[in-house]
């Protein structure tokens, strides 16, 4: 298989603090690298790096074959960029953005107009096409920055966050837009602090914590490694609670979980619908009293909890 | 047209739709000088005596050179401002020559100067500064401050690159532009002065492209003895070159330096 984006040992570090500490990574064609982690992990230094704006202080990085500090411009012919912040002229319009990437790339005027348009279409900025970016909305603003990434057709997309700090609508909207990319043959690296989203988008995911990768796996695999969705069973009387658990031994193979709250206990929720309703008759038929079942699905704190026995909030060291 | 031409064009054109977007920045640029026109012409123009013309001739020159000093504070905080932003990041990501990005901002830098200049000449006018020269040597007056101010720009990318930050840049220009404009023949005749003082102000660079400007606008201006003023076109023009040339490196160099990670 042929492998777009490839980085061995890669190394940054910012006075004492320790971006990167020896990261490898190996994305092949065509598919999609979720880099998961907290605030200051390194993922953007990562990003950065890979899409030459940062030089690295060991290691090596290659993208389509190309170094990234010996051949910086054939990497940048090949990767289009969509940081963390959306970039984009606020006082150009949408179109005018994206015309002036298309010449900076050499389409020439007229084809860099055609190509802004087929992108405002696609990414239905069409009616804001003629308005200063500045009056945009939040998701209004990384549509265009993605489009700006994608002007010139390139093989490899590196998403910074791509939706942090938008609502789920406007973040569903942005995922479909990749995956669409994707099947176009699109090679993508993305960062993420959302499990969901890495799990959304990513074939494969790259657990990064304080510039180390610590787990590394398809999201399924990933999400077994956590633990898979739970069954959360709260009860009226919490007298009842070994009553219960004696009950469920019946219907489930898997140890009921005490929760810290008395009245609460959880349970692996393995056979979907199916489960919950045996779950339900079970404890029906025992006349216990239940307040709520709720479903809870594995967060990137609980991959960090089970990974590191920290979370996600409590930084490893003087993380920037 | 070659690909660094056609880079820097297209981001020319960026800078020039922010200037026809947000007038009141030209304005901004054009108010000051103007004002200083009009200030400096009535009240310094009322008790300052200049030989061989009106102090109003004599100043013109003066308010042309600091305008273009100036320059360097507007393409810093422009600079800053796209830093500010992930725009920067957006250009560095791009297959175009490093020298792109700034280069275009000093240009576009300057098309502003040239408006704020026409200004700056009509009110003059207005008030009755006259050149006494051919057309030519007038021209070359105002190629002469356009360099420099193009050269101020450059210095002004430096600035912006190094210190990234609004105040910094605000303070340190001011730092550099005031002592260099009062501490020169840009707004008073040096002959008053005491001997120390008129020979820091006669060596000062912008002293020599004053009165290079003044000889070449045929204004009147009160010469110097020591060597830029004795030659302040030649002068002028070497120390402006050296300017350009020495900012226009290092700029370039911080400007790829900043993509290693400072």
């Amino acid at each position: 298989m042929d492998v777009t984006i490839e980085a061995e040992g890669l190394r940054k570090t910012y006075g004492t603090h320790t971006a990167l500490a020896g990261v490898d990574l190996a994305v092949p064609a065509g598919t999609v690298l979720g880099l998961l982690g907290p605030n200051g992990a390194g993922k953007t230094t990562m990003v950065r790096i890979l899409s030459t704006l940062l030089t690295p202080d060991g290691g090596t990085a290659r993208i389509c074959g190309h170094d990234v500090v010996r051949q910086p411009r054939e990497v940048r012919r090949r990767v289009g960029l969509t940081g963390q912040y959306a970039a984009v002229d606020e006082l150009l319009t949408g179109r005018e953005n994206l015309v002036l990437i298309g010449v900076l790339h050499h389409l020439g005027r007229r084809a860099a107009r055609a190509r802004a348009d087929e992108l405002l279409e696609r990414f239905q900025l069409t009616d804001a096409a003629g308005r200063a970016a500045r009056t945009y909305s939040g998701g209004m603003r990384r549509r265009l920055d993605l489009a700006a990434s994608l002007v010139a057709d390139p093989p490899v997309l590196v998403l910074d966050e791509p939706t942090t700090g938008l609502d789920l609508t406007n973040r569903r909207t942005l995922w479909t837009m990749v995956r669409e990319q994707v099947a176009r043959g699109t090679t993508v690296l993305l960062t993420t602090q959302y499990l969901e989203e890495a799990d959304q988008l990513a074939d494969r995911i790259l657990v990064l914590d304080g510039g180390k990768v610590i787990a590394e796996g398809t999201p399924d695999e990933l999400k077994r490694k956590v633990g898979d969705e739970q069954l959360q069973i709260r009860l009226r009387d919490g007298g009842q609670r070994s009553a219960a658990v004696a009950a469920l031994a019946a219907v489930t193979a898997h140890q009921p979980v005490p929760d810290d709250d008395e009245a609460s206990l959880r349970l692996p929720l393995t056979d979907g619908l199916a489960g919950i309703a045996a779950v339900a008759a079970a404890l029906d038929a025992a006349r216990i009293d239940v307040e709520s079942f709720a479903s809870c699905t594995p967060t990137l704190d609980d991959v960090f909890l089970s990974l590191t026995g920290r979370s996600t909030a409590e930084k490893p060291e003087a993380a920037a | 047209m070659t690909t660094l031409a056609v880079e820097t064009s297209a981001l020319v054109g960026r800078h020039l739709r922010h200037l026809a977007r947000v007038p009141m920045r030209l304005l901004g640029v054009t108010v000051m000088p103007v004002a200083y026109v009009v200030i400096f012409g009535y009240l310094f123009g009322s008790v300052i005596e200049v030989q061989g013309g009106g102090y109003r001739e004599f100043l013109m020159a003066g308010i042309f050179a600091q305008m273009m000093l100036t320059n360097l504070q507007h393409t810093a905080l422009g600079v800053v401002d796209d830093l500010g932003n992930g725009i920067d990041d957006r250009f560095r990501s791009l297959p175009i020559a490093g020298l792109a990005v700034p280069l275009a901002r000093t240009m576009a830098d300057l098309t502003r100067v040239v408006v704020a200049c026409v200004a700056m000449a009509v009110v003059g006018f207005a008030m009755g500064w006259r050149t006494h020269a051919g057309p030519l040597q007038v021209l070359a007056g105002f190629g002469l401050l356009l360099l420099l101010g193009f050269a101020a720009s450059w210095l002004g990318v430096l600035l912006g690159l190094r210190l990234r930050s609004a105040e910094a840049v605000s303070a340190v220009a001011f730092l550099v532009v005031m002592p260099m404009t009062f501490l020169s023949n840009a707004f008073i005749p040096l002959h008053g002065l005491p001997g120390w003082l008129r020979t820091v102000c006669e060596w000062n660079p912008l002293s020599a492209v004053v009165a290079a400007c003044r000889d070449l606008f045929g204004n009147p201006g009160s010469a110097g003895d020591a060597l830029p003023m004795r030659h302040p076109v030649a002068a002028s023009l070497l120390l402006i070159t050296a300017l350009l040339v020495v900012s226009a490196a290092l700029a370039t160099h911080a400007y790829r330096a900043a993509a290693r990670g400072r």
